[in-house]
């Protein structure tokens, strides 16, 4: 399919979508879900907000989201052409790439030697960043709406103030001997 | 001229350690000093407990990406102090031998392990730094501490600048300290400076220095947007006598690059030499089963361990490779750390999971078990490899979002001396940890924004030879007298330890010699201030060592 310049939006959110489910892989919304490849039985990036927060104007990328959407399909469409894969044309291309393709293409376009890297780490490290820390939402609110991302890492939620705090928090006890010259402060010799 | 500039007796720029020990000594003896800060001024009630891009979290560090070197700072007043983890060991004697890559001893002759012990000493005393004990290490730091014992190696709890009577365990010092437990330059050296008639000016980001006719400087700097630092408004200047510069190892070389044009040739050094500390992380994944039955640990609530984000930073520390009959880059520091999630997590690797292991569906299963994560902070010796280029149009990067995150001008190649250290790290993190299936481990990748550090160095560093550093050893710029530097960037290489305890004792001791410049250019200033707080710190500190 040729993106629509004039009609980017679905598109667009698609292709975000699919790269940001290659970092974190989640479940599909729908069964006719085509962006998240479902590659995982719970929520992942895109269900944690990666796309808000690509979206916000203080992250640094909204504007370069069209530019990425566009860039993402063409590499896409070439690394199917060089591995002879047909994709479906009712989709983008990397829409199209059935996971572990996507998975080789984000991996070759985030890899040292890349010309275009230091964008795509980017874009990895906010997809991975929505999951990790909900960071377009408060945390707050995050914790309040089950986040999947807070959720799948165990995050233990604040007290009713939104401060942490661990009153039990120490075994307790010499746990190992220490260095023998360590100094009367507590230093290395 | 034909406008009237502001004009003060000492500029200082920065205020971490480097700057905010400088203001208050000279404020103190009499100076008249300003302080520009870059970052913004928060106080303990606005340290949110919040990933929310925009919160404090966000607004008072930085994160620096270059060319194989990725920089964690400070950007907020007090510096490194509000974001440290604030573990404050003194560094270890061979280190101050060390030849790193220029054949001869790095550090100037005057210093050595023996005559900055004393300055180590000011510096606990003022802001204190305290021993710590075993019945108060959080669970991840004893999960390190009984692992190393297995393995028959030693481990401390090394001196922190933490009053842990204050201290909740929450682990979000790095946000900076919503407690006031952990002893940040705002609660000692700045406060004291102010109260000495220093005035501190946040949001204040210095871009270049020229000199005036009577052999001073003009500092000129520009105003941050306070919410979108990608935003600068007006310009201004301030003429002073001297300046202290100490805006850290990643943003001092930067200002004097960028101040060539008018001040002339700077040192070769300037900008080169820079270390990342020789850092490396590894990232765990415990087995809770293994924990149980091979080291014995429980907690209430019936887990082994699961506690990674319990705790405040780094705790324990394991000294066995500090050793200086070893070679040199073979000396190294293990520390069990927290990093929290929001950039904590992105760069560790899925232990024996095949290529890629930092995205995907092994990352997802390992981020599962996040609780069970420990991560080990090695820091060795590296070679000084950081040199950087040009400097970007304003700042010390290019911001590409509203706060923390750009992209600056370091460039950084490890050579093979500094992966021998990162090699044999990784090699004793796995051999401790992985022994009787107590975890699997993997160092973070390089490969993303290249090598990291949190303690960056030696970017305009003190020597003796002036081919190989920036400064003198009374830390004055070479050639460009009255320039001062006192930051990170003044220490000369890796320190195998945190740094920032030697950082501040090395401004400390260039104190005396920057009052008599002071004085020398007509300042009216006399050196010989007691710490701040001195009548109960030192009493504190004591008691709570004793």
């Amino acid at each position: 399919m040729q993106p629509d310049e004039h009609d980017a939006g679905p598109a667009r959110t698609a292709t975000i979508e699919a790269f940001a489910d290659t970092i974190i892989p989640g479940e599909k919304r729908s069964p006719g879900d085509r962006a998240i490849a479902g590659a995982d039985s719970t929520g992942g990036a895109v269900a944690a907000g990666a796309l808000e927060l690509l979206e916000q104007p203080g992250g640094g990328l909204a504007e370069a989201l069209d530019s990425l959407f566009y860039t993402l399909n063409d590499h896409a469409a070439g690394y199917a052409a060089k591995h002879g894969l047909v994709l479906d044309d009712d989709v983008p291309a990397f829409v199209a790439l059935p996971f572990e393709h996507r998975t080789a293409l984000v991996r070759e376009l985030t890899a040292p030697e890349h010309p275009e890297k230091q964008m795509w780490v980017a874009l990895a490290l906010f997809s991975n960043m929505a999951f990790d820390s909900a960071a377009h939402i408060s945390t707050a609110e995050a914790l309040a709406s089950r986040h999947p991302g807070l959720l799948t890492i165990g995050y233990f939620p604040p007290d009713a103030d939104g401060l942490s705090r661990f009153p039990q928090y120490s075994y307790g006890r010499v746990l190992a001997p220490s260095h023998p010259q360590t100094t009367v402060t507590g230093d290395p010799a | 001229m034909t406008t009237a500039t502001e004009s003060t007796d000492v500029v200082v720029i920065g205020s971490g350690f480097g700057g905010a020990i400088a203001a208050y000594h000279f404020a103190a003896g009499g100076a008249r000093v300003v302080v520009l800060e870059r970052g913004p001024w928060l106080k303990a009630e606005e340290f949110e407990h919040d990933y929310k891009l925009g919160s404090s979290y966000t607004r008072v560090f930085d994160f620096v990406v270059g060319d194989g070197m990725s920089v964690l700072s400070g950007n907020c007043v007090g510096g490194g102090s509000v974001v440290y983890f604030a573990t404050m060991p003194r560094a270890p004697r061979f280190v101050f031998e060390r030849h790193g890559s220029i054949g001869r001893r790095m550090w100037p002759a005057s210093i050595s392990r023996d005559n900055l012990d004393p300055w180590y000493d000011r510096v606990a005393e003022a802001l204190p730094v305290t021993r710590q004990s075993w019945d108060r290490v959080p669970y991840a730091g004893g999960l390190f501490a009984a692992a190393c014992a297995h393995a028959g190696r030693t481990a401390n709890p090394p001196p922190a600048a933490v009053d842990l009577d204050e201290c909740v365990n929450c682990n979000w010092m790095m946000a900076g300290c919503r407690f006031d437990a952990k002893r940040s330059l705002l609660l000692n050296y700045l406060p004291a400076a102010l109260a000495h008639g220093a005035g501190i000016r946040p949001l204040h980001e210095v871009q270049q220095l020229t000199r005036n006719d009577d052999g001073g400087y003009r500092v000129h700097y520009r105003i941050i947007d306070d919410e979108d630092y990608r935003i600068l408004h007006e310009s201004g200047a301030i003429d002073a006598k001297l300046v202290v510069l100490a805006a850290g190892a990643g943003a001092t070389p930067v200002i004097l690059q960028r101040s060539e044009a008018a001040l002339g040739p700077m040192p070769h050094a300037v900008g080169r030499y820079f270390s990342g500390n020789g850092e490396r992380l590894n990232t765990a994944v415990f087995d809770e089963d293994r924990v149980r039955e091979v080291l014995g640990l429980s907690r209430p609530g019936g887990h082994a361990y699961a506690a990674y984000q319990i705790g405040r930073g780094p705790t324990v520390a394991s000294w066995d490779r500090l050793d200086g009959r070893l070679p040199e880059y073979e000396r190294f520091s293990l520390e069990q750390l927290y990093f929290p999630p929001g950039l904590g997590t992105i760069l560790a690797q899925a232990p024996g999971a095949a290529d890629p292991s930092w995205f995907g569906l092994p990352k997802k299963e390992m981020l599962r078990r996040w609780q069970s994560w420990l991560t080990i902070f090695t820091m060795s010796e590296d070679d000084n490899e950081g040199v950087f280029g040009p400097p970007p149009e304003t700042g010390n990067a290019h911001r590409l979002s509203m706060q923390m995150l750009g992209d600056g001008p370091l460039r950084y190649r490890p050579t093979p001396n500094t992966w021998r250290g990162w090699s044999l790290a990784d090699a004793e993190v796995k051999d401790i940890l992985e022994r009787d299936g107590l975890a699997r481990v993997a160092p973070w990748t390089n490969d993303l924004v290249g090598a990291y550090t949190v303690h960056p160095l030696a970017s305009c560093r003190i020597g003796d030879d002036p081919a190989t550093s920036a400064l003198d050893d009374r830390h004055e710029l070479r050639g460009h007298p009255g320039i001062f530097v006192t930051d990170g960037s003044a220490v000369p290489g890796a320190l195998t330890v945190n740094p920032a305890l030697t950082i501040a004792a090395l401004a400390e001791r260039a104190m005396p010699g920057m009052v008599r410049a002071a004085q020398e250019r007509g300042v009216a200033v006399r050196y010989g201030a007691p710490a701040p707080g001195a009548g109960t710190a030192a009493r504190v500190a004591t008691a709570q060592t004793a």
